[in-house]
């Protein structure tokens, strides 16, 4: 199958990369970027490990092909912490223990970032619809929540 | 022996392992990749039974990109997959080949290999693959009678056998008699990596490689290097972050030794990568079993014997584990109850389906299941409580250490120690269970339909014998433990450093625990039926305890003191009675050992040592579990409103993290009670090949959970009093909420088979009005 030349805008740097049409955004972002922090966990749309930012949505990146992502701002786990900064929810992540294995956790993280930036002050009704549309199958979801709700707060706090 | 420091066990810690996994620095195994490597795909079977007359490869083999084709005729010199504990004479011969040689057996069966420079053209090429075969009947239950492995063998494998004491005589005598049959719905870890595999041979010190290991690296080692003939030394397993275990990751399976002997024959690097479909039909099946059992009992409602007959539904051939699921189910059933007689008897047969083994809480989750149904049926047959009947059988405090002639994994059952009826009472205390009685009652009175349910268990953990660890203090004071475990997520690098910490007085942030690696140390038992802290941790702080002597010894000399009057404190070995006095630091100490230095007189050199720690006996820890739940009896929709779950560990070395896997566990087991299942068609079609048919539980399913962690009853097996927990939080959900909706239906019994889908459910719900109605 023919090669396309693409760029994809990732965290702020940008990729020039040689890609199918038919390669899915993550295995790009994993294969060719080098970007192994977005996990595959079932690649039909369902776990939501694969989840990224792109243009400002939450979306599964197993789900996109590549070709479709050019000229879209793309975020990935990999980007989420200001340099060596934590961001909000990757501090709570740790001190709620909010992961296991830490499979899902990049997903949940993107997840958790593009709806709290979306929508700061999301009620708790909403934050669990949004946060059941991914899977974890080590902590129980529990302290997952837990999690997320404290970074909500730190972030709704003001500086 | 020393006294210890107030430190670091206990103490709801920090993971030391959050940071590079909260950053995407994790490294999977698909986050690994080597130069040249060629990428594995396999075709399986997509007949449930059936014999091979060809296999057509070319088109595959024509495909640009496409390196090399197997089948099985190409690696004629690889047998079939061992049993991980030994040989087993009668099961050898239903052995699963590495690729399906004259005979297919379950939809999902490697057939062939295909290795290509890419993953998508290999997988391109997988379908250019094709077979021509004949149909043979295919069995898709454990219970139907029989058929036929190949030309000479039944496909019943086995018949497992345990029990004491005279069970016809008490039935004979018995006030009453009551038997129930139930079953368990197939299901399984499914973690959400999924597996992969890296072989690797490094021709130049001729070492082969598997990377992406886990479970079990040094005992896999040893199976795998019998089975290529080479030296341990010659063959490394590396585990990398593994994105859960649940006792079906990390097992040896067909792709792990295709990786291998490819990577030797090929001489280059070969990656195999699962994809879900493949693992929902290739990685371990669990739990499927029927049982029969009846229980004799007098008018108290005391349990004078049991007699258990089930069929434990293997799948298409035995895997590494070999009778072990089986077997466990014959041992622990009885529980925390008294029994006068038992008699189990197990049919262990192969169907057409994938292949079963150990799924977190193996033998635990069903029999938990089966006892607890058969309490409430006996209860409801007495016009006793359900409390008042188990209160009645079990095992009291000052009876332990209590043994019986049953043994599971090869160990005689023998509980060291537990307060049974002391947890259930705080279990009952936190619940308030005769205010929930009141209060449940009151909204049945207003139409809701709902119930609460409970169950009682005793865990299993800390199988031995023996298991080393090494502490390596550096110059710096830096602290390395050198480990046989694994890690599968459940946190074992912290605990870990917080015994070593705890015992040798060092802050568990200085301390880098090595895992998963065959080429650090030569044994190690691997994380598996939650033995890990029991085994491990004890071997760390016998080996910590010898760092902490040495260093006090060089450091007495050396601050002319008795080693009795120093301790360690914040890495600094101090004396007790002089604060403030002269101290030296441990990394200084290791200094003063080093080959060349004049002031370790005599001594061997470094700051490191080695310990063991030698068991006998499992340890078993005890728990119980209790539901509340809401029926929709329109829907036959079960909502779990609440949940309890008590658990007595011995000693909780990280409470934060013991905690979390009761929480994980628990909602894996509400999977299993209420949503999971691997469903086949007459055919042996699989019909559960995606998360959209095989339903993993989410947060919105996910109850209010109240966890009681209870230290009353330390372990008399092991110096630091550790209990396992990673199974404590699954083990009896099934139960529980079986026995909750019994009650929400006003029926004791009426739950026979997990999960209890809304089909299920709705099946029951009609079947109960239907009988109202014609009484």
């Amino acid at each position: 199958m023919t090669k396309q030349d693409i760029t994809l805008d990732v965290n702020g740097r940008r990729y020039a990369i040689s890609v199918e049409p038919r390669k899915t955004l993550a295995d790009a972002l994993r294969d060719e970027c080098g970007l192994t922090g977005t996990h595959l966990g079932c690649e039909h749309g369902v776990c939501g490990a694969c989840t990224i930012i792109v243009g400002g949505e939450t979306v599964r990146s197993c789900l996109m092909f590549a070709v479709q992502a050019t000229g879209r701002t793309i975020r990935t786990i990999e980007g989420l912490a200001d340099g060596n900064d934590l961001h909000p929810l990757q501090r709570a992540f740790m001190q709620n223990h909010a992961l296991q294995c830490g499979y899902c956790t990049p997903g949940f993280l993107m997840l958790a970032a593009g709806v709290l930036e979306q929508n700061p002050d999301i009620d708790d009704k909403e934050l669990i619809d949004v946060l059941s549309s991914n899977l974890c199958r080590c902590t129980g979801y529990e302290n997952i929540l837990a999690a997320v709700r404290a970074a909500a707060a730190e972030m709704r706090a003001p500086t | 022996m020393n006294d210890m420091p107030k430190g670091p066990i206990g103490r709801p810690l920090l993971r030391l392992e959050d940071p590079p996994l909260v950053t995407g620095r994790g490294r999977f195994v698909a986050d690994i990749s080597f130069p040249h490597q060629l990428h594995m795909r396999l075709v399986r079977s997509p007949h449930a039974h059936a014999r091979i007359n060809s296999i057509s490869i070319e088109a595959a083999l024509a495909l640009p990109g496409v390196f090399a084709v197997w089948t099985a005729r190409d690696i004629p010199e690889i047998g079939p997959i061992d049993f991980r504990e030994g040989k087993i004479e009668k099961l050898e011969p239903y052995r699963q080949p590495v690729l399906a040689i004259d005979r297919l057996r379950y939809i999902g069966e490697p057939v062939a290999a295909i290795f290509a420079s890419d993953a998508y053209i290999a997988e391109d090429a997988a379908d250019l693959v094709t077979m021509d075969v004949e149909d043979l009947p295919v069995i898709t239950r454990a219970d139907d009678p029989p058929g036929a492995f190949d030309d000479h063998l039944s496909t019943e494998a086995a018949v497992v056998r345990q029990g004491f004491g005279d069970t016809t005589k008490a039935f004979q005598e018995a006030h009453a008699i009551v038997e129930i049959d139930v079953s368990i719905g197939r299901h399984s870890g499914v973690p959400l990596e999924t597996r992969g595999a890296i072989g690797r041979y490094d021709a130049a010190r001729d070492v082969l490689e598997l990377h992406g290991a886990g479970k079990v690296p040094h005992k896999n080692r040893e199976s795998l290097a019998k089975l290529f003939g080479r030296s341990t030394a010659a063959l490394h397993l590396f585990e990398p972050h593994v994105g859960g275990g649940f006792g079906v990751r990390g097992e040896i399976y067909p792709e792990d030794i295709l990786v291998l002997a490819a990577a030797l024959r090929f001489e280059r690097p070969v990656k195999w990568i699962e994809d879900r479909r493949e693992n929902l039909i290739a990685c371990n099946h669990s739990r499927q079993q029927r049982h029969k059992i009846r229980a004799a009992v007098d008018a108290d409602g005391a349990l004078l014997a049991i007699e258990n007959e089930f069929w434990h539904d293997q799948g298409a051939y035995p895997r590494t584990h070999a009778l072990r699921v089986a077997e466990t189910t014959c041992g622990i059933l009885p529980g925390p109850y008294h029994l006068g007689a038992y008699k189990a008897l197990g049919h262990y047969r192969l169907t057409n389906k994938t292949p079963a083994a150990t799924y977190r809480a193996p033998g635990r989750y069903e029999t938990n299941f089966v006892r607890e149904r058969l309490l409430d049926v006996i209860a409801a047959r007495l016009g006793k409580s359900r409390i008042d009947v188990r209160r009645r059988n079990l095992i009291r405090a000052d009876e332990m250490p209590y043994a019986r002639p049953l043994s599971v994994l090869e160990d005689e059952v023998s509980y060291d120690s537990g307060d049974y009826a002391g947890l259930l009472d705080k279990t009952l205390a936190l619940i308030g269970w005769d205010e929930l009685q009141v209060e449940l009652a009151e909204r049945r009175a207003k139409g809701e339909c709902v119930g609460a349910g409970l169950a009682l268990f005793v865990e299993k953990s800390g199988l031995g014998p023996s298991d080393g660890a090494k502490v390596n203090v550096d110059t710096t004071g830096a602290i390395e433990v050198i480990t046989g475990g694994a890690s599968v997520g459940q946190g074992f690098e912290t605990v870990m450093a917080q015994v070593c910490a705890e015992t040798l007085g060092t802050d568990y942030r200085r301390i880098r625990v090595v895992h998963g690696r065959t080429d650090r140390i030569e044994y190690g038992i691997g994380a598996h039926a939650s033995r890990a802290t029991v085994m491990t941790a004890n071997a760390v702080h016998a080996a910590a305890l010898k760092v902490r002597d040495k260093a006090l010894a060089v450091a007495g000399e050396l601050l002319q003191a008795g080693p009795a009057s120093l301790d360690i404190v914040d890495g600094q070995v101090v004396q007790r009675e002089r604060p403030g006095g002269p101290s030296i630091a441990l990394g200084m100490i290791a200094h003063h050992l080093r080959p060349s230095s004049p002031t370790r007189r005599g001594r061997d050199p470094g700051l490191a040592a080695e310990g063991w720690f030698d068991t006998e006996h499992q340890t078993y820890p005890y728990g119980n579990q209790l539901a509340v739940v809401k029926i929709d009896r329109d829907t036959g929709g079960v909502t779990v409103e609440r949940y309890v779950i008590a658990y007595d560990i011995g000693r909780a070395i990280n409470p934060l993290l013991v905690r979390g896997q009761i929480l994980g566990g628990f909602v894996q087991g509400l999977g299993g009670a209420l949503y999971e299942e691997f469903l086949y068609d007459d055919r042996g079609e699989p019909l559960s090949v995606t998360f959209a048919d095989y339903l993993i539980p989410t947060l919105h399913e996910t109850p209010q959970v109240d966890v009681i962690i209870s230290e009353d009853a330390p372990s008399t097996r092991n110096p630091l009093g550790i209990k396992g927990a990673g199974e404590s939080g699954i083990a009896a959900v099934g139960a529980a909420i079986a026995s909750a909706v019994d009650d929400a239906l006003g029926v004791p019994g009426s739950i026979t088979s997990l999960p209890i889908t809304p089909q299920r459910l709705k099946r029951i719900i009609q079947n109960l009005d239907a009988r109202s109605v014609s009484s």
